[in-house]
């Protein structure tokens, strides 16, 4: 069981321990004032990780050996030079695609077999990895150098975004990767071949002819089962979908109350078809549904849900959680979450009951247990 | 020699006092300072080696016209300054 969680949000890094059963406090605060828009704790080699947002001055790096005591900057992902006298890229808004770090947008460990590898997610759309604990980076080329990836376009930014890594445990050279907007991607070689996946997928936002193109879609988030690697969940921009095929196909699920909308979702380490959702009013209000903050839970693979609400505000909401802002810990029975208006929520049992840890946090980008 | 003065706000994040430091071009004296304070750079030019897009750069006054190549002159005892640019803002 995780008893710390790392929260980052708009003015800093908030290590966030347990006292006591249901009892969560504030430890430590890292970066106070600065824009921290990810973080993640190594449970390889105890590495903390933190990716900062300084607006003017660029985004960085910045790692801890100590558990936040004390915090080093490390190189960030640098993109490649475009080809020489190449044409500069647009996009299909007609807007130029700038080969430039704009933003650190996913942050994973590699497998259990490889030691300080760290792979990194950006926008635009790009997968850097490190060997060597963020010392130094290099671009997965293929990825990048995929004529269909100028097919990618922005979804929560101006340009598109890779959000999700998630690293097989069967075998590390597996990955699977999504994309707002640019849909799944595959690779078996540890990223010298992709496949674009997620067939299935459907977008309501484009004209009828590209809704089930698998490049046209907007993956809020994709998470993996770790015991049933194959068991893939994805909350999307107009709805939810399960693979159970390694992310090639997807089923829509239409059922989750109060609404398909969302951004994050949390898959049972251990149970492939028990997974969480917080769901908001669809696009264009993004709040909650009626103004209370709910949990949707699904134990049986999506054929029903539960609403969670013991111990969320019912009343007067307006809570958005965005997609790294939920996470569950190794146990399965412990998740939190956060929102862009300052709350943080823990739960203990699965979701039956939360508790507040804070409502007035800064806007809160991401939440991570320390596994 | 010209002399490059960082914004206060990046001494939050890289300790880089004004310095005097030979060169002719932007590009020279701000490789120059670098040398100097070398976590500075990315703080100031992007990956590509321009001008990040809400930072701004003075001579003597006037904002440089060159955020690419950074060829703007700086007289030999030009005054540089590195400030952050409103549009960020």
């Amino acid at each position: 069981m995780s008893d710390r969680l790392l929260v980052s949000t708009r003015k800093g890094l908030f290590t966030v321990g347990r006292k006591g059963p249901g009892a969560w406090s504030i430890e430590r605060v890292s970066f106070l004032g600065d824009n921290v828009s990810l973080a993640l704790a190594d449970p390889r080699d105890g590495t903390w990780y933190a990716a900062l947002d300084h607006g003017h001055f660029g985004v960085k790096l910045q790692r801890s050996d100590d558990q936040g005591a004390t915090w080093e900057e490390i190189a960030v992902p640098e993109y490649p030079a475009p080809p020489e006298g190449a044409a500069e890229e647009k996009d299909w808004m007609g807007r130029t695609i700038p080969w430039k770090l704009i933003r650190i947008w996913a942050l994973e460990t590699g497998g259990a077999d490889q030691p300080g590898l760290i792979w990194a997610g950006t926008l635009p759309g790009g997968l850097f990895k490190s060997t060597d604990r963020g010392a130094t980076w290099s671009m997965a080329r293929a990825l990048w150098d995929d004529p269909r990836r100028i097919k990618w376009a922005g979804g929560g930014a101006d340009y598109a975004g890779l959000h999700s890594i998630c690293v097989d445990p069967r075998n590390s050279d597996h990955l699977a990767v999504a994309v707002s907007t640019g849909g799944v991607w595959a690779t078996e070689d540890g990223g010298a071949t992709w496949e674009l996946r997620g067939q299935g997928l459907r977008a309501e936002y484009v004209p009828p002819e590209d809704t089930y193109n698998p490049l046209n879609q907007d993956v809020h988030r994709l998470v993996q089962c770790a015991a049933a690697p194959d068991r893939f969940w994805i909350q999307h921009h107009n709805g939810v979908f399960r693979s159970d095929d390694g992310a090639r196909t997807f089923s829509e699920i239409t059922n989750v109350p109060p609404a398909v909308f969302g951004f994050a979702v949390a898959v049972h380490p251990e149970h492939p078809d028990t997974a969480w959702f917080v769901p908001s009013t669809k696009d264009e209000k993004r709040i909650p549904v009626d103004g209370k903050v709910v949990v949707a839970r699904t134990r049986d693979g999506a054929k029903s849900f539960d609403v969670l609400c013991h111990g969320l505000p019912q009343d007067h909401a307006y809570d958005l959680t965005l997609r790294h802002a939920l996470d569950i810990d190794a146990s399965g029975d412990r998740l939190a979450f956060g929102s862009s208006t300052g709350s943080l929520w823990v739960t203990e049992d699965g979701g039956d009951h939360w508790s507040s840890i804070s409502n007035h946090l800064p806007p809160v980008y991401a939440v991570r247990f320390v596994k | 020699m010209p002399r490059v003065t960082f914004t206060r706000n990046l001494q939050r994040h890289v300790a880089c006092p004004p310095c005097e430091v030979a060169g002719g071009t932007v590009r020279e004296v701000l490789d120059a300072a670098f040398a100097l304070y070398p976590v500075a750079r990315g703080y100031v030019l992007d990956e590509r080696g321009e001008v990040r897009t809400h930072m701004i750069l003075f001579v003597d006054g006037q904002a440089i016209s060159d955020r690419r190549a950074l060829s703007d002159t700086v007289p030999e005892h030009g005054e540089v300054f590195v400030m952050q640019a409103l549009s960020g803002g």
